[in-house]
């Protein structure tokens, strides 16, 4: 088995990544999909860290699914960007962290776009004034929290309760890492390894003792594309753009698959069960799934975090075969009980055979 | 008294010049930085069109240096280079400098580093491999993958590091069409039974001969020659290399896994270009080569009359072109250091 | 069906006598990179969304350049905008701007 670890290319691609004082914009979908991910990113932060992240409730989705799907036009989610550029300096923050993909590759390439063209992010200004009556001032920096889970991965592998190592069969677990396409591939130089070979999962895989899987199609799309999955008629180009993944890393075995973005974690898990309902393939051992992670939720797993705090319970693909193999001690019963100890439903047979 | 002209560079070209100027009655003496003579030569195998070894034409032109008694000075770098009037000082790094009463630079090029374009993972994946790699496997004797099996199918790529604007490189390497051909027809010398495939752009088959040899390469030699640059290159759990290219001529994409990929590198730009640049105000071109005075009569010639650059110092070019640069700086030479002889 | 049982075959050549270079110039004018084109393929080999649908970037450059627009419209949308191609353009080609370029003066 290869694995990446002696690799060297992910030096040439480095990126500022503050010590401390982050404003954090939230994502607009993960919650739904994978509840405990930020939640479990600001207890990380705040208090494993003891950094100063801002949650402020008053900035809003970036837009960027409208924008991607043309309902939403360029200069109105450059207004949107621009009202929550104001509510960071409002608060007094330089440095934004953005926990989606999609709205990190928004910001990135507004910046971009305004470096290259100053008369638009004038206008801009003009428009957000208009609207709001607010001033801006761009952000020093504009990372992904991934970016800054890579940045402390050390500190958390120091605080580690389990590694990312197969106690069962003694050896370390085989992961597949997947990198949002909007993280580094409109700007190689903004995602740390760049786009060819990232590194900021992988780092953190290999920090906290598990093994990274080099697969041939390790670079391809998941196949989110909002301008596929969003018309029912187009899934079939957005499924096969997963199953072409899966094919490819199948022979490697892995143990599990970890995304940073939120379409690529979400469509990774939920696709194996719908290809398994239509054409009976399953792609882990045993005629089982693979399990995929958030990035959160492997540290908080590593950082001996409840599982079903961390909303493994949400996930389509049972996280169960994967705990145990990490060792990780849970209580079947509570898997389906909320925060406040009531039953939220669990997943039924289905029905359409 | 011979009047003494320095050569920089050890290569075929400054070779070539040494030769001739001797003969022509100067006294040229040829400084090499490395330890030994024949420049990029020292590491190919076989030259195009023809296929004669390159190691048969080195011996030759060092046995004629020699037996000419021509003066040459091995691992010798130089630092800088003042021209006044009708003198030009050479300083080496080792604090010694010479003077002469004219220079040719022939310093040449250097290899492109294939791991600057990532998607390939040259310097990751062991079945990438170079042209450069490739020519030293045919020196040993033996094409082998990693594991030490002879490839029961080869991609080359052609135009890696040459035409590409990303990286600084806009120019065409020249002689990389042809070495694929040339390469391509090796390993099906050397293996009756490989699948071989040349994923290429434009095959710019200029020279004599050449056009020739790629109709062999078609008809005689089996070779798949496919319209679409490789976009990405990756390894697949047996250590194949699984790659992406356009089939463009049926406008589809197109997968293929192969045991061996071969970077077809280009020529870039010597580093201590620059040097020479700087010290003697000869302009530089957008990829970083010297400048002659013209394309034409003055193709070899600078602003300064006694000053000459030969060869790759200033394009990609092939042995021959280099060794016609050398003859042509050299007579110029000759009529330069003789003009006031003739006059009387 | 008419009466002959037969129809006149339509030209299938390009014709640049009546395409307009119009909407290619204007896409040009936002990005003069798209110039340097030298239809290696490149773009569509590594496509997303051309690995499972008939999206071929190379040849909506062409189209586009020889002024076959309708052939265009029902293309050009099924770009992902993911950004893989302009990594490895080895003319520098910005196709991302591009796409937004051609979508934009399209719907005009």
């Amino acid at each position: 088995m290869r694995t990446i670890n002696n690799r060297y290319s992910w030096e040439r691609y480095q990126k500022q990544i503050p010590d401390d004082h982050f404003y954090y914009a939230r994502s607009c979908i993960r919650q739904n999909f994978f509840p405990g991910s930020e939640a479990a990113f600001l207890k990380i932060m705040q208090d494993e860290l003891g950094l100063d992240v801002l949650d402020d409730a008053k900035h809003t989705s970036c837009t960027g699914i409208g924008y991607h799907a043309d309902i939403v036009p360029l200069e109105t989610i450059m207004t949107v960007v621009a009202r929550q550029f104001s509510l960071m300096t409002e608060a007094g923050y330089e440095n934004l962290v953005s926990s989606c993909i999609t709205s990190f590759g928004i910001y990135t390439e507004i910046l971009a776009m305004w470096h290259h063209f100053p008369e638009l992010e004038a206008k801009i200004h003009e428009h957000l004034r208009k609207a709001t009556g607010r001033e801006f001032v761009k952000p020093k920096n504009v990372i992904h929290t991934s970016d800054l889970v890579f940045h402390f991965r050390d500190r958390i592998a120091a605080k580690a309760k389990y590694k990312l190592y197969d106690v069962i069969n003694e050896k370390p677990l085989n992961v597949v890492e997947h990198i949002g396409c909007h993280y580094s591939k409109i700007f190689p130089t903004n995602g740390i390894g760049g786009a060819e070979f990232p590194y900021v999962l992988a780092g953190m895989i290999e920090s906290w003792g598990g093994q990274v899987i080099d697969y041939p199609e390790r670079r391809h799309c998941c196949g989110f594309g909002f301008r596929n999955y969003l018309v029912q008629a187009n899934r079939g180009s957005s499924i096969a753009n997963s199953k072409l993944k899966f094919e490819s890393m199948a022979p490697y075995k892995p143990d599990f698959i970890v995304a940073n973005c939120p379409g690529c974690s979400m469509f990774l898990d939920k696709w194996q069960y719908t290809l398994a309902e239509m054409e009976g393939v399953t792609y882990g051992p045993d005629h089982q799934a693979i399990p995929v992670l958030t990035y959160e939720e492997m540290a908080g797993l590593v950082l001996g975090y409840d599982p079903w705090d961390l909303g493994l319970q949400m996930h389509q693909v049972d996280a169960e075969p994967l705990l145990q193999k990490m060792g990780i001690e849970y209580d079947y019963t509570k898997k389906y009980l909320g925060k406040n100890g009531k039953y939220i439903g669990s997943p039924k047979p289905c029905n359409c055979f | 008294m011979a009047k003494r002209v320095i050569i920089i560079g050890g290569g075929v070209a400054g070779m070539q010049a040494a030769i001739t100027l001797k003969k022509l009655g100067c006294s040229p003496l040829l400084i090499e930085k490395s330890v030994e003579l024949g420049g990029k030569l020292n590491h190919w195998d076989r030259l195009f069109p023809s296929g004669m070894k390159a190691k048969e034409l080195i011996q030759n032109m060092v046995d004629e240096i020699a037996s000419l008694n021509i003066k040459i000075m091995l691992c010798s770098e130089i630092s800088e280079i003042r021209h006044e009037g009708e003198r030009v000082e050479v300083g080496l790094t080792d604090g010694n400098a010479f003077e002469g009463e004219a220079l040719v630079i022939a310093t040449g090029f250097e290899l492109f580093n294939a791991s600057v374009k990532e998607e390939y993972g040259y310097g990751i994946y062991e079945n990438v491999i170079t042209s450069a790699d490739l020519e030293a496997m045919f020196s040993e004797g033996t094409v082998s993958t990693s594991t030490g099996l002879p490839p029961r199918s080869v991609a080359f790529l052609h135009c890696v590091g040459s035409r590409d604007l990303q990286i600084g490189q806009p120019h065409c390497s020249k002689v990389c069409c042809i070495t694929g051909v040339k390469q391509a027809i090796e390993i099906r010398e050397l293996l009756p039974e490989c699948q071989i495939y040349n994923f290429y752009m434009d095959m710019r088959m200029f020279g004599s001969g050449y056009e020739e040899l790629y109709k062999k390469a078609q008809e005689t030699f089996r070779i798949n020659f496919i319209r679409g640059r490789i976009s990405e290159a990756s390894e697949t759990a047996d250590r194949q290399i699984r790659i992406k290219a356009e089939d463009t001529l049926l406008g589809r994409p197109l997968k293929l896994t192969v045991d061996l990929l071969v970077l077809m590198i280009g020529k870039r730009a010597a580093v201590c270009n620059k040097t020479f640049a700087d010290n003697l105000d000869i302009p530089l071109n957008e990829s970083g080569f010297l400048q002659a005075k013209d394309d034409f009569y003055n193709n070899t010639a600078t602003r300064h009359d006694n000053v000459f650059i030969i060869g790759t110092s200033l394009a990609p070019k092939t042995v021959g072109e280099a060794l016609n640069d050398a003859s042509m700086a050299s007579t110029r030479i000759y009529d330069y250091l003789t003009r006031n002889e003739r006059q009387l | 069906m008419n009466k002959w049982g037969f129809g006149i075959n339509e030209k299938r050549s390009i014709d640049l006598d009546k395409n307009s270079p119009d909407i290619a110039d204007r896409v040009l004018r936002d990005e003069p990179s798209l110039r340097l084109c030298i239809g290696c393929g490149g773009c569509t080999a590594t496509c997303s969304a051309g690995n499972l649908t008939r999206f071929n970037f190379r040849r909506v450059h062409h189209l586009l350049r020889r002024g076959e627009y309708a052939a265009l419209s029902g293309e050009i949308d099924k770009c992902m905008l993911c950004g893989k191609c302009t990594l490895v353009c080895p003319r520098g080609i910005n196709t991302r701007n591009v796409v937004l370029s051609i979508r934009k003066h399209l719907s005009v």
